[in-house]
């Protein structure tokens, strides 16, 4: 299983954080403070994996955010890699040409999304169009109770 | 929508902040108006102030005051504060809480609310950080999910149970039946969540395993459907329909076809097809190659099959990709002991990813040339192992330095190949080799005696050239010391002769002793060559003296007592220098002295415990206690003496010694020397009858010992043999003789004979001797006591 997501700038400032098992708060800001301290040492054209403890360090760069997959030593690497990619396109298809500012400003979104992607610490959708929909149908609901409606829609059941 | 602006605008402002303090400022004052609006009313904007709040946090300051709140939102008939509610609770809280507890409730309503981004919501949270209890608690709902429910729920609901069986095992039973049906699901989202289900399962109990065997059949039609179908937009990736897919059924396939002939059997023909058939040009190819080759080499499969496994993780090294290149190299390593021919056959590109750029690849390259080494090839590797080892990253340098040195020593073609290999590692990364190479190596060339010549040449040579490494130039100094007069006698079989002067070697090592260069334990290596030297050379003893009454005053205290204990052994024991610096014996491998201590004390430590054992073999132990009670000096009455226990032994014969530091054995040998300036001891005669002269001296050791040298002497026109003194002292003290220089006393002075005794009074009795003095002069044997009462002290 995967056991953590991380995304930070290349200062170092975390922009998004999803922990698959339970961590105390102390251990997470110091778990956080070694992944930044870790990849942003690495080279530029190095490999994109690191060992760390019992666990694989799958990273990638993406313009000014990096990203940074922790899965146990069982898993599959490329496909980690490709689990990475997925998510960013996932958040490029949602925002549109995604940069670092869209999800500074719309963090939840980013949350949202990757709990469609991802699911306690395993892949949950294959298929980028269906996560994608499911997004857009719960922003509408969203949206539609922002309007003033009080009860849900006996719609969107399925898919 | 308008009521996003706060949200944004907070945002806004704490990024506009121009210092730590600015932003400290602005959060407090946002933290303060977040928690009046929790304890106002519902204001419809209470969804945002909770976001406010999940971005304060990720930030890094403290959000805890929002946890009830979380609590509040989640059990919120509104879907938007429902939403936000519950990434609070995956942010904020977690099982160790007590407020996640509040939660459950509201989870298990959810769980079956009539819409299904709520009840997605639950699940989400479910799988997120639900506790033992609350899926103990949920479970049957669950599983409820998992057989009557659309396929969005099924696939959350699949994780969910996965979680619960994390967390709870033995609810695992519970999920299998629909697990297994799950399996005839047409939706991918559903099958993949199924098959991770299954994999768990299998992983935790091998009953349930022996079950889900059945499924292969069912696992490979499936796989096959997605690898020969068509295009589908769905789940295509750079032409691979849903990679994710494949590599967890082949994953699965992997555990149930393990150590099982029939169902490696049923699944053979398909990994054939997928290792076949995989496209290979992008890295999602790759990844489903990899998740085969991983299988392949791990079920029981047929040698064709494993032979092609291999070869793809051959092409996987020549690939550009160096996240390729790293894994093909961690999977190789894995199977090295198992399909080693396979792996020798690619021996050629690992060697060549030494010289990749990528530290982590080098590093994978190093591991696994190391374990392709054989007899074959060693003389081959050993070049390019060399060749790394010259220019390979720091943090490889130790790893590279040991591995070659067991290469080495397993697989050397021959003993000077070997010298030789060491010798360039030491000279390449002689900073970086553990502490036990220096003894280790010791010991290698003095057992290789045929070679101890060029040895010494060639370390004579590297020492000129190149004095800062350490282990390097402690072996140099070593062999110089030991091997010195093979280095001046000039020819030598196996390299060109060279002129080397004993001023030379002299020089050499004075500029060790002298550089600061040096590490405290090198000039410790130094000084005992030189001090070595001294009986190997003939013309430069005085420049060896004089080095080392030089030293007897140096800050190092280390080095000043060697030199005050070698300033002795050329002063007071001269008669002892030549054996106690003679050539060393053969080392025995794992002899005790070698693989303990410190690496400070190598050096001497190398010298008494060979010494010692020499020892050993000449002279039974005599024990302290053995002090006889014989003749009571206080009581006077006469009994026989102590016995000498060095009757007849012309060696000087080392004291069987069990102190483990280096300076402890020397100063036993020479009777407790003090690192002070040395006058000579007050001598008293104490005998003297028929020509034969005995004079007595002592210095005092400690508050209850004395050392007490006897010196004789013959002045009489005849010499005297089988010279002997026995000695006896009151019953608590303790008496140690040591051996005499000689037994014989030749006439009219020409030499003496000394002998050492060293007393012990820890009662602080009066103390006495009684001397027995016994000889054969002109053919007559003579004996005599004398008693001596009160001693010189110094």
């Amino acid at each position: 299983m995967m056991r953590f997501l991380l995304l930070f700038s290349r200062q170092g400032k975390l922009r998004l954080q999803k922990w698959f098992t339970p961590i105390p708060e102390r251990e997470k800001k110091k778990i956080i403070r070694e992944m930044t301290t870790m990849v942003l040492a690495r080279q530029p054209r190095s490999c994109n994996f690191l060992h760390w403890k019992d666990l694989k360090i799958i990273y990638k760069r993406y313009a000014s955010l990096y990203f940074c997959l922790a899965i146990e030593n069982h898993e599959n690497e490329l496909l980690a890699l490709e689990v990475i990619h997925r998510y960013v396109e996932l958040l490029d298809k949602y925002f549109g040409n995604v940069c670092e500012l869209d999800i500074i400003f719309n963090f939840e979104k980013a949350y949202f999304i990757l709990d469609e992607f991802l699911l306690g610490g395993e892949i949950q959708e294959t298929s980028k169009q269906i996560v994608n929909r499911c997004i857009e149908s719960s922003d509408m609901l969203q949206e539609y109770y922002c309007e003033g409606e009080t009860d849900f829609p006996g719609t969107w059941r399925k898919l | 929508c308008v009521l996003h602006l706060p949200l944004q605008e907070m945002i806004r402002a704490i990024r506009s902040a121009r210092t730590q303090c600015e932003e400290r400022g602005v959060i407090q004052r946002e933290c303060a108006a977040i928690r009046a609006q929790f304890r106002q009313a519902d204001n419809g904007g209470r969804s945002h102030n909770l976001a406010k709040l999940l971005y304060v946090h990720m930030l890094g300051y403290p959000a805890h005051f929002g946890q009830m709140e979380c609590v509040r939102m989640i059990a919120s008939p509104r879907y938007s504060e429902k939403r936000v509610g519950y990434l609070g609770a995956m942010m904020l809280l977690d099982e160790k809480q007590d407020a996640s507890l509040l939660i459950t409730n509201s989870i298990k309503n959810d769980l079956s609310h009539s819409n299904q981004y709520v009840q997605s919501l639950a699940l989400c949270t479910l799988a997120c950080m639900g506790s033992a209890e609350m899926c103990r608690d949920l479970a049957p709902e669950i599983d409820r999910l998992l057989r009557a429910s659309n396929s969005y729920i099924k696939k959350k609901a699949a994780l969910c149970a996965v979680h619960i069986v994390r967390k709870v095992h033995d609810l695992g039973e519970l999920f299998a039946p629909a697990a297994r049906s799950l399996l005839a699901e047409k939706n991918h989202g559903v099958l993949h969540g199924a098959v991770v289900l299954i994999t768990e399962l299998c992983e935790r109990n091998p009953e349930t395993l022996e079950r889900f065997r059945k499924t292969v059949p069912d696992l490979v039609q499936i796989m096959k459907g997605l690898v020969i179908s068509g295009y589908s937009p769905e789940h295509d990736v750079a032409g691979i329909s849903d990679p994710f897919l494949q590599v967890r059924i082949l994953r699965l396939l992997r555990i149930l076809g393990r150590n099982n002939e029939a169902a490696s059997d049923a699944m053979n023909d398909l990994l054939a097809q997928v290792a076949t058939n995989t496209d290979s040009t992008k890295t999602v190819g790759n990844a489903v190659l990899y998740e085969t080759v991983l299988t392949v080499l791990d079920i029981k499969s047929e040698s064709g099959l494993r032979v092609l496994a291999v070869n793809i993780l051959g092409r996987f090294l020549l690939n550009n990709d160096r996240n390729i290149r790293y894994i093909a190299m961690t999977s190789l390593q894995r199977i090295v002991g198992t399909d080693h021919n396979a792996v020798q056959r690619h021996r050629g590109t690992i060697v060549d990813c030494l010289k990749d750029q990528d530290a982590s690849v080098k590093r994978r390259a190093l591991e696994l040339s190391l374990a392709l080494v054989s007899a074959t090839n060693i003389r081959s590797m050993m070049k390019e192992l060399l060749l790394f080892l010259s220019s390979c990253p720091l943090e490889l340098r130790a790893q590279a330095a040991s591995g070659i040195f067991n290469a080495a020593e397993r697989y050397a073609p021959s003993q000077r190949w070997h010298i030789d290999t060491i010798l360039h590692v030491l000279t390449t990364a002689g900073g970086d080799v553990r502490d036990e190479t220096v003894p280790n190596l010791i010991q290698l060339i003095t057992n290789t005696s045929e070679l101890h010549c060029y040895t010494v040449h060639k370390l004579y040579r590297a020492l000129l050239s190149d004095i800062s490494q350490q282990s390097l130039v402690q072996v140099a100094c070593w062999c110089i010391g030991e091997y010195g007069d093979l280095l001046l006698r000039g020819e030598c079989q196996e390299t060109e002769p060279v002129q080397v002067t004993e001023d030379d070697v002299l020089d050499a090592l004075e500029t060790v002793l002298q550089s600061h260069m040096s590490a405290p334990a090198t000039r410790g290596f130094a000084l005992t060559a030189t001090m070595k030297l001294s009986t190997r050379i003939t013309d430069n003893v005085d420049r060896i003296r004089s080095i080392v009454s030089i030293y007897g005053s140096c800050i190092d205290v280390e080095l000043q007592q060697r030199a005050v204990e070698y300033n002795a052994l050329f002063k007071k024991y001269d008669h002892m220098r030549a054996a106690v610096l003679e050539r060393m014996p053969v080392i025995e491998k794992n002899s005790p002295g070698h693989t303990n201590g410190e690496s400070t004390r190598e050096a001497v430590k190398e010298v008494q415990p060979a010494k010692v054992k020499q020892a050993e073999t000449l002279l039974p132990q005599q024990p302290a206690s053995q002090v006889c009670d014989l003749l009571d000096l206080l009581g006077g009455s006469e009994e026989p003496l102590q016995p000498n226990p060095a009757v007849g032994s012309t060696l000087p014969v080392l004291p069987v010694s069990t102190s483990s530091t280096a300076g402890g054995d020397l100063l036993d040998l020479l009777g407790g020397l003090e690192p002070t300036p040395l006058t000579p001891a007050p001598t008293v005669t104490v005998y003297e009858k028929g020509g034969v002269t005995l004079t007595l001296s002592s210095e005092k050791q400690s508050d209850s010992g004395l050392t007490v040298t006897l010196t004789a002497c013959n002045s009489t026109d005849s010499d005297i043999s089988s010279f002997t003194l026995q000695a006896a002292v009151p019953k608590s003290v303790q008496l140690h003789m040591k051996a005499p220089s000689g037994d014989s006393l030749p006439a009219r002075g020409a030499a003496k004979v000394t002998q050492m005794v060293a007393l012990s009074n820890p009662n602080k009795v009066n103390l006495k001797m009684r001397i027995r003095i016994s000889y054969t002069s002109q053919g007559s044997a003579f004996q005599d006591t004398v008693q001596v009462d009160s001693f010189p002290e110094h």
